[in-house]
């Protein structure tokens, strides 16, 4: 992190009493700015807490058992919540199913942005065949209805967690692809690449220390914003029965069942729900102060 | 323009023949294709070669797609697994009732994003702002198969019980009284509304973004100099310019707005492609998936080639011909 410590230049007097020491200070004082961005973000911070700190205080055959005598019961003090159709727990459910909604949610996102960036990156920097291959095949994804993908790949592969997550995170690399792409098309020709070009230097490390880098920006935003994406991927394949299968809980399969109880048992449906609501808003708010903090110009 | 159709043309059909091939490959490993022969009669390994030969399903992989191809484009579509209907049928009925859901939503997406949008952008900051854009980010956030349930919560199960009148949650119309229009607009509200919920909440945002962006563009500062009315800029000047990028964003929005079909129509039980995709997934009927995937394949990029024609037709600054 060398490069970003160095002190810049700069006239003091336009830029104010803060002393603007780094990239990273300025970061700071931009997302600061974002409120909705820094409640999400602690909203986010204390729910992932809650749940993956879950096995320390709550036993895991708790969340699995079966009571039939508890049946579809209103929240009480007892089950904060209410009990779901088999008269488990739904506070515990949501906690527990917390841990894999969240897990699928950030591991997909990453293993998009991984992809997108990789094939971004060479798509831009090499052009020609390569590029247009890579963005055939990304248009071609994306033309086709994702949901229709997962249903088909989660009957072929399978529908572990890991699978699950694999395969939504695998096809979401298009967006970011093509957003990387745009960008490098356009650094790739500033005259520190030539430089270092011209110094011999590895195309590896003109991608790596010099491209990358510059299109951090843009690829954390669309990265938050892929976390919300996935969450809701997952609940819907989960909801369609088509996802992570029982005992184990996840937002999406916990509604799974809701619908037929509306009329007798409606807490089944709407604590999930709102559970992956917040999350969502969370996210899309985290990634809006970071899209304003990272990248002052851009409007959207 | 006819050079800038033919040229599309020619490009959607590569992308269509690419999604097929990779659709036929993985729809065909989600099971076994002589499933239909093998589930009833005890077969020696020699019939099931005979089988195999005569579907040609002992020649390698790209033959098979080619073969399957020529039965696509013939009207072939094979039979399903379970229903023993021909496929052709069962999708093609199916297909009108998605196209009625999907039209219901995007009127009522189009009507109340553009509304709201301009609304929200011309009264930028008061109050009304502030609740539009507050509702706004929580239709983004709302995953539509739960907005479903809530809706069928609220609209049927509350208002039932709360003595008003319900509207119904299930299928395209009552047998009793047949597949009248009435009908069918009753029966579309709900799914339609989940379904157009997510969509024009984003519409709500980027319509409000672009008339923002645009209202301080120079050719608008020029109009107001000149004298002409502030109302006459704002519907004139910037509306037009600011809804020119939603239609490119509606091409994209398709194959999202396909996937909330899937969950919505099953559901709702709306009898359309979704919801047959879907059964079809459950008991891994290959031809009925094979046939819904292309179709639903088809749509969405000819959709989207649409969307693109359409916006050079009304951008005169868009030229195709370059490049």
């Amino acid at each position: 992190m060398s490069e970003n410590t160095v002190v810049t230049s700069y006239d003091k007097s336009q830029v104010g009493d803060d002393t603007v020491r780094t990239i990273w200070d300025l970061f700071l004082r931009r997302f600061k700015r974002h409120k909705p961005a820094i409640v999400s973000l602690a909203i986010l911070v204390v729910l992932a807490a809650i749940c993956y700190t879950a096995p320390l205080y709550i036993e895991e055959d708790a969340v699995h058992r079966i009571d039939v005598k508890m049946m579809r019961k209103p929240p009480s003090a007892e089950h904060p919540l209410g009990t779901d159709d088999v008269g488990r727990d739904m506070l515990l459910r949501l906690i527990y199913g917390g841990i894999i909604s969240l897990r699928i949610g950030v591991l997909a996102a990453a293993i998009g942005v991984s992809i997108g960036v990789a094939v971004g990156t060479v798509a831009g920097y090499f052009g020609g065949l390569i590029d247009n291959i890579l963005m055939r095949i990304a248009e071609a994804l994306l033309s086709i209805p994702q949901l229709f993908i997962l249903i088909v790949l989660s009957r072929v592969l399978g529908t572990s967690v890991l699978i699950i997550t694999t395969v939504i995170g695998v096809l979401s690399w298009m967006r970011i692809s093509r957003l990387v792409r745009a960008n490098v098309l356009s650094l790739r020709e500033r005259d520190y690449v030539t430089a270092a070009r011209a110094q011999g230097a590895p195309v590896s490390r003109i991608l790596l220390r010099h491209i990358v880098p510059n299109t951090l920006a843009p690829i954390v935003v669309a990265g938050t914003l892929q976390v919300g994406r996935a969450i809701v991927l997952e609940a819907s394949l989960s909801f369609l029965g088509m996802g992570v299968q029982p005992p184990t809980a996840t937002w999406g399969s916990m509604l799974n069942r809701a619908q037929a109880y509306l009329t007798t048992a409606p807490w089944i449906a709407i604590a999930p729900g709102v559970a992956i609501l917040v999350v969502v808003l969370c996210v899309n708010f985290l990634g809006d102060g970071l899209r304003d903090a990272l990248d002052p110009q851009s409007y959207r | 323009m006819i050079t800038l159709i033919v040229r599309r043309l020619l490009q959607a059909i590569p992308l269509i023949l690419i999604i097929s091939f990779v659709g036929f490959l993985v729809i065909q490993a989600t099971g076994d294709p002589l499933a239909a022969f093998t589930v009833e009669a005890d077969l020696t390994a020699d019939d099931i070669q005979r089988l195999k030969a005569k579907y040609g399903l002992d020649k390698p992989k790209p033959i098979q797609y080619l073969n399957w191809l020529k039965h696509m484009l013939t009207g072939d579509w094979g039979f399903s697994y379970f229903t023993r209907e021909p496929v052709i049928d069962m999708v093609l009925s199916r297909l009108p009732n998605t196209l009625i859901l999907m039209a219901f939503s995007y009127v009522a997406i189009l009507v109340i994003g553009v509304t709201l949008g301009v609304l929200s952008a011309v009264y930028q900051y008061t109050w009304f702002d502030h609740v539009v854009t507050g509702i706004s980010f929580l239709g983004i956030a709302a995953p539509s198969f739960w907005l479903a349930l809530m809706l069928i919560y609220l609209f049927a199960v509350q208002f039932y019980q709360w003595g008003l009148p319900s509207l119904p949650v299930s299928g395209m119309f009552e047998f009793e009284v047949g597949k009248t229009f009435g009908q069918v607009v009753t029966h579309v509200i709900l799914p339609a509304t989940a379904l157009a919920t997510v969509v024009t909440a984003r519409y709500i945002r980027f319509v409000r973004a672009e008339m923002l962006e645009k209202i301080n563009m120079d050719f608008v500062r020029t109009a107001r100099a000149k004298g002409v009315p502030r109302t006459t800029v704002l519907f004139k000047h910037v509306l037009p310019n600011a809804l020119l990028p939603l239609i490119t964003l509606i091409g994209l929005d398709i194959p999202n707005f396909m996937s909330g079909t899937i969950v919505i129509e099953t559901v709702f039980s709306w009898p359309g492609m979704g919801r047959l995709f879907w059964s079809a997934a459950e008991r891994t009927d290959i031809p009925v998936l094979m046939a819904t995937m292309m179709l639903v394949a088809v749509l969405t990029v000819s959709t989207q080639l649409l969307a693109d024609l359409f916006y050079g037709l009304v951008d005169p600054r868009i030229s195709y011909d370059r490049d």
